[in-house]
């Protein structure tokens, strides 16, 4: 029953956040970079501004709101890139081996020893901030756990007789490895990506909030709380709003994932991390 | 003078939404310093009723009925305080796979030595020093050498020995060995069990033997119960068993197991062997469970659930056309 | 014991090297690096700028002659000058990093003291009210954004309840808020972990034996399943490690706090490249330390580590 309750919290949490991303434009009450009125500098949340307005009197519910397309593009993507990386570069390691999966392997351990987020940051330092500077540093440097889990996979299925039995067949590798290898290994992939995808919209956030993301005034939920730190004496519901959204997005994506690993990869259930 | 009664015990697997009887209308009986054996096919619920005398079944297994008696006190009755003073000191238990049931982060010695230390008071000094004592009775060589080593650094056998030294440790009633000797090399099983005959009878240590392996069991124990899909089907001594078998099933086991000169004699060189596969718990119906492997099947046997019948020169067996 | 010790400290070099390696080529090959892409709103880089910059960094001479130049500088650990103060960075990195190792232990032994026993309390009662609520708080502290955490830390105890400061640097109050921000995620984490690893431990057929050699519960649990999940957590905690590294760079911005995470983000805007590189190389290295260390820690509770 716990089981459900994970999926179905999950999943309408994450399905929320992409109805409000894309109804955007429709649901939003003003623009939200635009629409800057200093004579309702810093109201508190009420009838007419129901998240409150910002130092350049600016509708926090508007700038929320679309804020969430940023982070759902960001994080959509971004784990898409990696996803796909991670997932080719370990399969066709796992399925090879050689000289090619020590390579792999190699470039996995080196990618674990730099802490993800501060490659990031250097990759956002040299490309300077932007959307799609962050899909390059956010993809890039984030699939060693996909990689390692599709290696992995690919080690154990290869062995196994119905992979052999193509072989005899005469099928080729990349058709191998596209037909009788990946469908098996497809469950604990999309696990891992929705989870990774939470850390990805974090990372985003946490970029955004540096001045290394999303610059102002385009409103990622990030560089909205950078610029709520400031006025967290005067405004404090500047700050609250923008982090419910990170939060709540990110916990629905922690929980689908959660959810869908009780149903998509059962084996792992007792190690649930 | 008896020391283990088990009468009529039911074990239940209890889930969310269904209950299952995984063990019913077990019965037997181990005197002072004798050998039973309980012999059965993985899944017939020899070991949980092993684990049931210890008082060890875990959720979503449990006693649902009848009683085990152990010199005179009921099992289920006893505090988790009595429960724990009894296991270890006088009711011990040898598992299948020695490598799992030793902890891979501590070395041998002090396993065995947590027995001195948990039973007997002793201190880690002294219960170490005893450690080394115990393991050199079960013949292991240079003990103050293997006493520091890791359950990884030593072989199969040795581990097995290790396990022995811990059960016999404080001297106990009662061993139930669980499978002793199915993951040892054939040629280490004997050492094994010879062992274990020698050091209980010395002892006079009871032994309740949990095999697969009729013909290990018979060579062991002085009576055999047999069990199939939850029950005891036959029980007999070793000696009745094997001369007339009165169940199918057991039979059928008897049939199975190779056997140099007679039958080899008698120009019979294939193995017997039972067909079909045994029922799953949630199966258990009201017919006999053994029918739909049995060939001497017949209509009785599809509808009624066969009585206990006992047998002449003492046993019983469970069955519609026995004999 | 000590030779594997000294085993495993040799298999980190090359990842130092491989990582040193990386740095230089994101710094100094790609062209048009951080010298003139960073144009955050204060106008162009001015020509002499570059220029010095350029004769600096030896961004004249061919790559190879600059990989070797900066490869010899930092296998005598100098990391160069920092553009900024003209100090030689390797002084820059060592006021900052006190405080650094301050606040991430500070924030490790908060997230191992109330995650692991709360993984402890949840597996022991699998299913029970207490696991529900355990479970939830760590899916919840896995999520949420840590400097939104922290803000919030921060509005409550600094600035309504006036408990603590609200940022900079100081005595030990100074440290509380930072540090339960950072630990928060590892904290979340290590009760996920510590719960999975009991449960796998406690259903062990040796725990099993345990109980059968007449030990009560307690001593289970003190005797043969703490070990056994230490490992485990031990493990974790050193993968979660480079993440917290991450993080603290946030939490250090936030928070005021004058570590290395707040040097390295106030490098990249004043485009101080040989701090920043340097930043980088101190906090691989300072995780890959972290990571041998706990590696050996695992060694020395679990023999069959040595020989694998």
């Amino acid at each position: 029953m716990k089981l459900g309750a994970n999926l179905s919290i999950g999943g309408s949490l994450f399905l929320l956040a992409v109805a409000v991303g894309i109804l955007a434009p429709w649901i939003a009450h003003t623009d939200p970079v635009m629409d800057a009125n200093l004579m309702m500098a810093e109201e508190p949340p009420g009838r007419e501004f129901w998240f409150g307005t910002d130092a350049q009197g600016r509708d926090i519910y508007s700038r929320v709101v679309h804020g969430a397309r940023i982070s759902l593009t960001v994080g959509i993507f971004a784990q898409l890139i990696n996803t796909i990386i991670g997932t080719a570069l370990g399969l066709s390691a796992g399925y090879w081996g050689g000289w090619w999966d020590d390579f792999v392997t190699g470039l996995t351990n080196l990618l674990l020893a730099i802490p993800s987020l501060i490659f990031a940051l250097a990759i956002m330092a040299i490309l300077g901030p932007g959307l799609t500077s962050l899909l390059i540093a956010l993809g890039l440097t984030n699939w060693s756990f996909t990689c390692r889990l599709a290696r992995a996979s690919a080690l154990s299925l290869k062995s196994q007789s119905y992979v052999q039995a193509s072989k005899v067949l005469g099928y080729s590798d990349v058709r191998i490895m596209f037909t009788q290898i990946l469908p098996n290994m497809l469950g604990p992939l999309i696990v891992i990506g929705t989870l990774g995808m939470g850390g990805t919209i974090l990372a985003e956030a946490a970029l955004s909030f540096l001045g290394l993301g999303i610059r102002p005034p385009y409103p990622s939920w990030g560089s909205m709380l950078s610029e709520a730190r400031d006025q967290i004496t005067t405004a404090p519901w500047l700050s609250v709003f923008p982090g419910m959204a990170i939060f709540l997005t990110v916990l629905g994506l922690n929980l689908l994932g959660d959810g869908l690993r009780d149903i998509l990869d059962p084996q792992s259930r007792s190690r649930r991390i | 003078m008896t020391l283990l009664a088990v009468e009529d015990l039911r074990i239940d697997l209890t889930g969310a939404e269904s209950r299952h009887v995984a063990v019913d209308q077990v019965s037997f009986s181990i005197a002072r310093g004798e050998t039973f054996g309980l012999v059965g096919e993985s899944g017939c619920g020899k070991s949980i009723t092993a684990l049931a005398i210890m008082g060890l079944l875990q959720r979503p297994l449990a006693v649902g009925g009848g009683s085990i008696r152990f010199d005179g006190r009921a099992i289920q009755d006893l505090g988790q305080d009595e429960l724990q003073r009894l296991r270890g000191k006088r009711l011990a238990m040898i598992f299948q796979e020695p490598m799992t049931a030793l902890n891979p982060l501590l070395p041998v010695g002090r396993q065995i030595a947590e027995m001195f230390v948990l039973h007997e008071g002793a201190g880690w000094r002294e219960a170490e020093r005893r450690a080394i004592d115990v393991l050199a009775r079960v013949r292991v060589p240079a003990p103050e050498l293997r006493a520091r080593d890791f359950p990884h650094q030593l072989s199969g056998g040795m581990r097995q020995r290790v396990m022995i030294a811990i059960a016999l440790a404080c001297s106990p009633d009662l061993l139930i060995a669980d499978e002793p000797t199915t993951a040892l090399d054939v040629t280490v099983q004997s050492e094994i069990v010879d062992l274990m005959r020698e050091l209980c009878a010395a002892n006079r240590t009871a032994i309740l033997m949990i095999s697969h392996d009729l013909g290990l069991v018979a060579s062991m124990c002085r009576s055999v119960g047999v069990m199939y899909a939850g029950r005891l089907v036959e029980m007999r001594s070793s000696a009745d068993i094997f001369k007339a078998p009165a169940h199918p099933y057991t039979r059928g086991l008897v049939a199975s197991l190779p056997r140099l000169g007679s039958r080899a004699a008698a120009g019979q060189r294939r193995l017997q062997e039972i067909s079909g596969v045994v029922p799953s718990i949630a199966d258990f119906s009201a017919a006999c469970r053994f029918n739909p492997r049995c060939d001497r099947a017949t209509e009785v046997c599809r509808t009624d659930d066969p009585v206990i019948t006992a047998l002449p020169g003492g046993g019983f067996v469970r069955c519609h056309h026995h004999g | 014991m000590l030779a594997f010790a000294f085993r495993r400290t040799l298999q980190s070099f090359p990842t130092i090297a491989a990582v040193a390696l990386v740095v230089f080529v994101l710094f100094s090959v790609i062209p048009g690096s951080i010298a003139t892409s960073m144009e955050d709103g204060r106008g162009p880089v001015d020509a002499a700028v570059a220029e010095r910059m350029r004769k600096e960094l030896g961004l004249d001479d061919p790559v190879y002659v600059r990989f070797a130049n900066y490869a010899t500088k930092l296998a005598m650990l100098d990391l160069g000058v920092s553009f900024r103060t003209r100090e030689p960075v390797s002084q820059l990195l060592a006021k900052r990093m006190w405080p650094t190792l301050q606040l991430t232990l500070a924030a490790m032994v908060f997230a191992i003291l109330i995650g692991v026993p709360l993984g402890f309390v949840a597996a022991m009662r699998p299913g029970s009210l207490i696991d529900a609520v355990s479970m939830v708080t760590a899916v919840s502290g896995l999520s949420i954004p840590k400097f939104w955490f922290g803000l919030l830390l921060m509005y409550l105890f600094a600035l309504k309840l006036g408990w603590f400061p609200t940022f900079g640097y100081g005595g030990w109050w100074y440290l509380v808020l930072p540090a339960v921000t950072l630990g928060v995620s590892p904290l979340a984490l290590l009760a996920r972990t510590t719960r999975a690893a009991v449960l796998e431990v406690v259903n062990a057929d040796f725990v099993r034996t345990a109980r059968s050699k007449g030990m009560s519960e307690t001593r289970v649990v003190r005797w043969h399943v703490m070990r056994n999940v230490a490992v485990i957590v031990l493990t974790t905690l050193g993968l979660q490690f480079g993440s917290l590294m991450g993080q603290a760079v946030v939490v250090e911005k936030l928070f005021s706090w004058p570590g290395i995470g707040s040097l390295l983000v106030d490098s990249v805007f004043q485009r101080d490249i040989p701090a920043v590189q340097g930043c980088i190389l101190v906090i691989v290295l300072f995780f890959l330390i972290v990571n041998t260390l706990i590696d050996i820690a695992c060694a020395v509770i679990d023999p069959r580590i040595k020989y694998a």
